[in-house]
């Protein structure tokens, strides 16, 4: 019996690895620890009460920021440990199998849980305060979304300690992904991971898209509608239309692993390319739903921090809707050397191209904002100016890569890396962090230390050209991605050890940036106007942090920069509380069942793992029961008493 | 300043670049085939239009950052409301589009130009690539001998490589010689490629497909037509034949060094891509131009 | 019951009659918006599984065709048993618009008979082709074949399980806007299912038999 217990453990358990020992230690210690505190604080009720059941998009959208950080660390570490294998020639700090998941993993976590929820986080905070609305449109779906990203990270990431992390890259390819080559747990982590948070960025889609069509405050036409909720609006269109294409290969990848079905083995009628054509009919426009809502994020950052208005508002929206209509006509330039005929090259290589049109007019758009205007160099319009050349160089070599014949040589070389990394940390990544800085005054309601941000920003830029830069090089010299080790006489020593060095400064950059954040946690400037930025939307027009039904009265729209209309006209929304008699607001109840379903969909991606269906079933029973329960739940919102608000705001203020 | 530093650092990589284009470190920038060649005139074409792109980007960003600056006593013109112009507009829709459409118009021909063997060449040899977990196997229909992790080539010749995988997807890359192709379990894809210089080169599988992947690298010799002939008979001297049996213990997951043998069974390249759904790729244009090709040779 | 239609009545007296039902409270027009751009999410899903289906169609290893599986007594019966379905559920809807409960109520029992009939018909020709020894083991394009008619069938299952839920509310709150709003909702989505049927009828079966 104890044979067989031990037999198991060691197979369930990943074990034999120092590293994994310690990780484990570490695991246990912080849960013990983030156990205790809440215990001795008294805070589980709160925790549950103010977190777990919350469905105020501001509450979802911290706890969305929070996991992408924790996220972006994880990922973080694991580049750090490619980065240190790879410095030098012949090392084995990391053996092939263990290089091979470290790539996976951190691939996977940047793109799907680290700048999926991110962005997300941009969502929750900024939209429903940029259209004046009081929530979304389907506040208890949001939060379903949040939980459904939270545990199907959370079962992603188990896969670290227990059975084995996915070692066949973030793209997952069959056949190599088929029972035959890969019989582990790992990839049935990645396939249920990806599937169950995939779901939750779906429903976000859908949420989003019917808020800003729906919810905008009287007069908000859509041509009056903020440029990063136009990008959001483009984003949620690409999601609705690439997403479910996921969904299938992520589902008949599983049901050839678990049912030992047919789709994308070499045996019996499989074909493999059909699991390369459904993944990157999602994984292209994947790039565009994180890099919309950046340049949305861009556009607003570069006109606040300009004092001007953004150039050529039609032309940006439009630019926009241009690329999201293309960016499903060119994903087979992920593989222009699967053998199509020259014809099918050709097409999807001008429709690359093509992309680099609206691209290339958004950023003369963007510099001719910052044209006769007056530009104050606070973090988030630091992050955006160093955007824009990196972000330039990116798009340029990634006309380069999407011409076909050139792309032969560049296919799967380091210059590919270090294309999608200029792209997708000088695109992706600093359009986020400078959202984060740029909001983050009216999430949390005080300013970040500006010196400590910048030593952080200089730390990061440097580092990441000093990594990236080199890494084109040796695509030149002819090195491939995911390699875990090469030979001295491959000549690539150099150029990998400045990469090298590169890494670690980006990781100074984000140490600083963490510091930043517990420094002005304790002694940051507080925000009491609401509008430090001297903003242009009407996020800005609320206290900072925003009360929990947003606004008390919602103003009447009269131009794209509505806020900074009202300034100029001397209105304020304190004078509409003034003018106008507080009522009953309404809003959602808070609920617990997001959290529970997401719960029972955990279990049930757990069964199938590892293959025990009875647990697979018990958790897609709980999840139809949580279903049920809601559906006949009447008692689903309140109202908040006219008192309550205008107490509220006295204490703000505002009356 | 930052914008300053970045420009230089621009300046300082596409320096380096060219400066070091030339040494054999960089055999993509430095091919000794036609297709490569053909590959790295665009590349060449592209890093410098995108360059004059991003040079222009970086001076207006440069200069705008500058003048505009956020300083009580800067003189510069402020006109909060100017935003709007539809000459500029027009100008930096008109140049990205142009400049896309000279990309464009290489990129077509020159996709279609690869497609072909190269022009005004010798007598075209075909030789069989098979990737294997994680070894790479090579047959040579015309002169019946096979190798594995190497080959030899005669320089100036096209070669007409048809690549199968009866392992996961792997990529056929010889840097040296021009770009890669994937090499797809049930399908027989065609590369032409060409070398004109005697010498080694690097070849490697450029996908990854697993546990050793990185092992999966292979010499190309090219020798003269001579010494290509003598190696062929020292080949069928030296070697023994391949069996069935022995191709399918090669197959095995594994890593190996390099082999030669004198002969092989002939299908098995075919029988190969046929068992791993080759037979319901038979509409396919590669295999419709493949068999074209074969009775082209034929005669 | 009568009186249940006139407390119907009355209740819909207290809205706002230029409206719809479903439109009438502030979250109608919003999740029936929701719900249209859902269904494209999983038509899209269903076209994903369809471009499989014709890349892997031919692709039978040897095994059964598709020719020689299908059988037209056994598809037509569940096409007929589909389409009825969707016709009793407009009249569903119908109903609901003229305040009658009762019979709201009856022709939603009619409509989950009538599916549950469906799937009782698709799990019997499944078992079938099983006991055949055409497993969506044997050959992809079985594979391909059961995944998107099961898929399929999975959706009917859960719409019946939800309509089921439904029925339970109308019985017990009435003819009222939230209900309108969610009678209508699943009623689009039957709608839908039977689009989607009519495809795998035109793709899967006719050109499997007439092939």
């Amino acid at each position: 019996m104890f044979d067989r217990i031990k037999s198991f453990a060691s197979d369930f358990f990943v074990t034999g690895e120092p590293m994994i020992y310690a990780s484990d230690v570490a695991i246990v210690l912080v849960l013990a620890a983030i156990i205790f505190t809440l215990t001795f604080l008294k805070k589980w009720k709160w925790l549950w009460r103010e977190w777990i059941t919350t469905v105020d998009h501001k509450k979802i959208g911290i706890m969305y920021l929070v996991s992408a950080l924790l996220m972006m660390f994880r990922g973080g570490v694991d580049a750090l440990l490619m980065r240190t294998q790879l410095a030098l020639p012949d090392q084995n700090l990391l053996d092939p199998e263990h290089y091979n998941q470290i790539f996976t993993t951190h691939g996977t976590i940047m793109i799907l849980f680290m700048a999926m929820p991110f962005l997300f986080a941009m969502f929750n905070i900024a939209v429903p305060l940029q259209l004046g609305a009081r929530d979304v449109a389907f506040p208890f779906l949001n939060a379903v979304s949040f939980w459904l990203f939270f545990f199907g990270a959370l079962l992603f990431n188990l896969s670290f300690v227990i059975g084995g992390s996915p070692d066949a890259g973030w793209t997952s390819y069959a056949p190599l992904t088929e029972l035959g080559f890969d019989k582990g747990p790992g990839e049935n982590f990645y396939l249920l991971g990806v599937q169950i948070s995939g779901i939750g960025s779906m429903a976000t889609g859908i949420n989003f898209l019917v808020t800003i069509l729906k919810m905008r405050a009287p007069g908000m036409k859509m041509m009056r509608l903020p440029l990063f909720c136009w990008s959001v609006v483009a984003s949620c269109v690409v999601i609705i239309f690439a997403f479910p294409a996921l969904t299938v290969a992520l589902a008949l990848l599983m049901i050839d692993r678990i049912a030992g079905a047919h789709f994308f083995t070499m045996l019996h009628g499989g074909n493999p390319m059909m699991f390369l054509n459904l993944f990157w009919v999602w994984g292209h426009p994947e790039v565009y739903i994180v890099v919309l809502p950046a340049y949305g994020i861009y556009s607003e950052i570069v006109s606040t921090f300009s004092k001007k208005k953004i150039f050529g508002y039609k032309t940006m929206v439009i630019s926009l809707m241009i690329i999201s209509v293309v960016s499903y006509f060119v994903w087979a330039h992920h593989y222009f050397t699967m053998g199509a005929s020259a014809g099918v090259n050709s097409f999807f290589a001008v429709a690359s191209m093509l992309i680099g049109i609206p691209t290339g007019v958004k950023i003369f758009n963007w510099l001719f904002t910052m044209f006769r205007g007056r530009i104050s160099m606070k973090l988030p319009m630091l992050w955006t100016l160093a955007f824009i050349p990196c972000f330039a160089m990116g798009g340029a070599t990634g006309i380069m890569l999407a011409m076909a014949p050139a792309d032969y040589q560049y296919h799967n070389s380091y210059f590919l890396i270090a294309h999608f990394h200029q792209v997708l940390i000088g695109g992706v990544a600093f359009g986020l962090l400078a959202g984060m800085y740029y909001w983050w005054p009216k999430m949390f309601g005080f300013r970040l230390n500006e010196a400590l941000g910048k030593w952080g920003f200089w730390f990061f830029n440097i580092g990441f050209y000093v990594c990236f830069m080199p890494q084109y090089l040796l695509g030149f010299m002819g090195m491939t991605r995911r390699v875990s080790t090469y030979s001295a006489d491959t000549g690539w020593t150099d150029f990998n050890f400045i990469s090298s060095i590169g890494a670690y400064l980006m990781g100074i950059g984000f140490l600083f940036i963490v510091v930043q954040v517990l420094y002005s946690i304790k002694y940051g400037e507080r925000d009491l106007t609401g509008d430090p930025w001297n903003g242009r939307t009407l996020e800005w027009a609320i206290p900072s942090p925003a009360p929990h039904y947003n606004f008390a009265h919602i103003p009447e729209v009269k131009e794209v920069d509505a806020w900074w209309g009202m300034k100029e006209r001397g209105e304020s929304l304190v004078q509409l509380n003034r003018k106008k008699k507080f009522t009953p607001i309404h809003m959602p109840k808070n609920s617990g069942i997001p959290f529970i379903m997401a719960v029972f969909f955990f279990i049930s991606g757990f069964g199938f793992v590892f293959g025990w269906y009875w647990i697979a079933a018990l958790g897609l029973l709980g999840v139809a029961i949580c279903m049920i329960a809601r559906s006949n739940n009447r008692n689903t919102d309140y109202h908040i008493p006219a008192e309550e608000v205008e107490e509220t705001e006295a204490a703000y203020g505002r009356v | 300043m930052k914008s300053l530093w970045r420009k230089g650092f621009f300046i300082l990589i596409i320096g380096l670049l060219f400066l070091t284009g030339c040494s054999d470190k960089y055999p993509v920038l430095n091919p000794v085939g036609p297709a490569g060649e053909r590959e790295k005139n665009l590349i060449v074409l592209s890093a410098v239009l995108m360059g004059i792109v991003v040079a222009v980007v970086i001076a207006l960003l440069a200069f705008i950052v500058y003048r505009y600056r956020d300083k009580p006593n800067n003189k510069a013109a402020y006109k909060p409301n100017w935003d709007d112009s539809k000459i500029l507009e027009v100008v930096w829709w008109a140049i990205p589009i142009i400049i896309i459409g000279v990309l464009s118009f290489y990129t077509v021909r020159d996709t279609f130009a690869l497609t072909k063997p190269p022009k005004n060449s010798g007598e075209p040899i075909t030789i069989e690539v098979t990737s294997l977990d994680w070894k790479w196997m090579f047959f040579y229909p015309d002169q019946d001998v096979a190798t594995v992790n190497y080959i030899d080539v005669p320089a100036g010749r096209p070669i007409q490589f048809v690549l199968t995988s009866d392992a996961p997807i792997n990529s056929f890359w010889i840097p040296a010689l021009g770009g890669q192709e994937y090499t797809m379990p049930g399908m027989a894809m065609r590369l032409w490629l060409q070398a004109n210089e005697v010498g080694t080169y690097t070849g490697k599988g450029a996908n990854f497909s697993g546990k050793h992947f990185e092992d999966m690298t292979f010499d190309v010799n090219v020798v003269k037509e001579t010494d290509f002939n003598k190696w062929v008979d020292k080949v069928k001297d030296t070697s023994h034949a391949l069996t069935k049996q022995e191709y399918q213990k090669l197959a095995k997951p594994g890593v190996i060094g390099e082999k030669s043998f004198s002969s092989y069974p002939k299908s098995i390249f075919m029988d190969t891509v046929n068992k791993n759904g080759g037979l319901y790729m038979n509409n396919d244009w590669m295999m419709k131009d493949m068999n074209k090709s074969d009775e082209m040779e034929g005669k | 019951m009568a009186l249940s239609n006139n407390e119907a009545k009355q209740r819909s007296s207290k809205h706002d009659t230029s409206r719809l039902l479903e439109y009438q409270r502030h979250d109608g027009p919003l999740n029936i918006l929701g719900f249209w751009i859902f269904l494209a999410t999983d038509l899209i899903l269903f076209a994903c599984l369809f471009a499989t289906y014709l890349v892997i169609r031919t692709h039978v290893d040897g095994g059964p065709t598709d020719k020689d599986l299908f059988e037209i007594p056994g598809f037509t019966i569940e096409t007929l048993l589909l389409l009825t379905s969707s016709f009793t559920g407009s009249l569903a809807v119908y109903e609901m618009r003229n305040f009658n409960k009762k019979r709201l109520i009856g022709w939603l029992i009619v409509t989950v008979l009538l599916g549950i009939g469906f799937v009782g018909f698709e799990i019997s020709e499944f078992v079938q082709y099983v006991g055949d020894g055409a497993t969506m083991q044997r050959s992809a394009f079985l594979s391909a074949f059961f995944t998107l008619v099961g898929t399929h069938g999975a959706h009917v299952s859960l719409g019946i399980i939800w309509m089921i839920s439904i029925i339970r509310q109308v019985v017990k709150f009435g003819i009222e806007p939230i209900n309108a709003r969610k009678v209508f909702i699943v009623g689009l989505y039957w709608h839908f299912l039977d689009i989607v049927w009519i495809f795998i009828f035109s793709v899967v079966y006719m050109t499997g038999v007439v092939s």
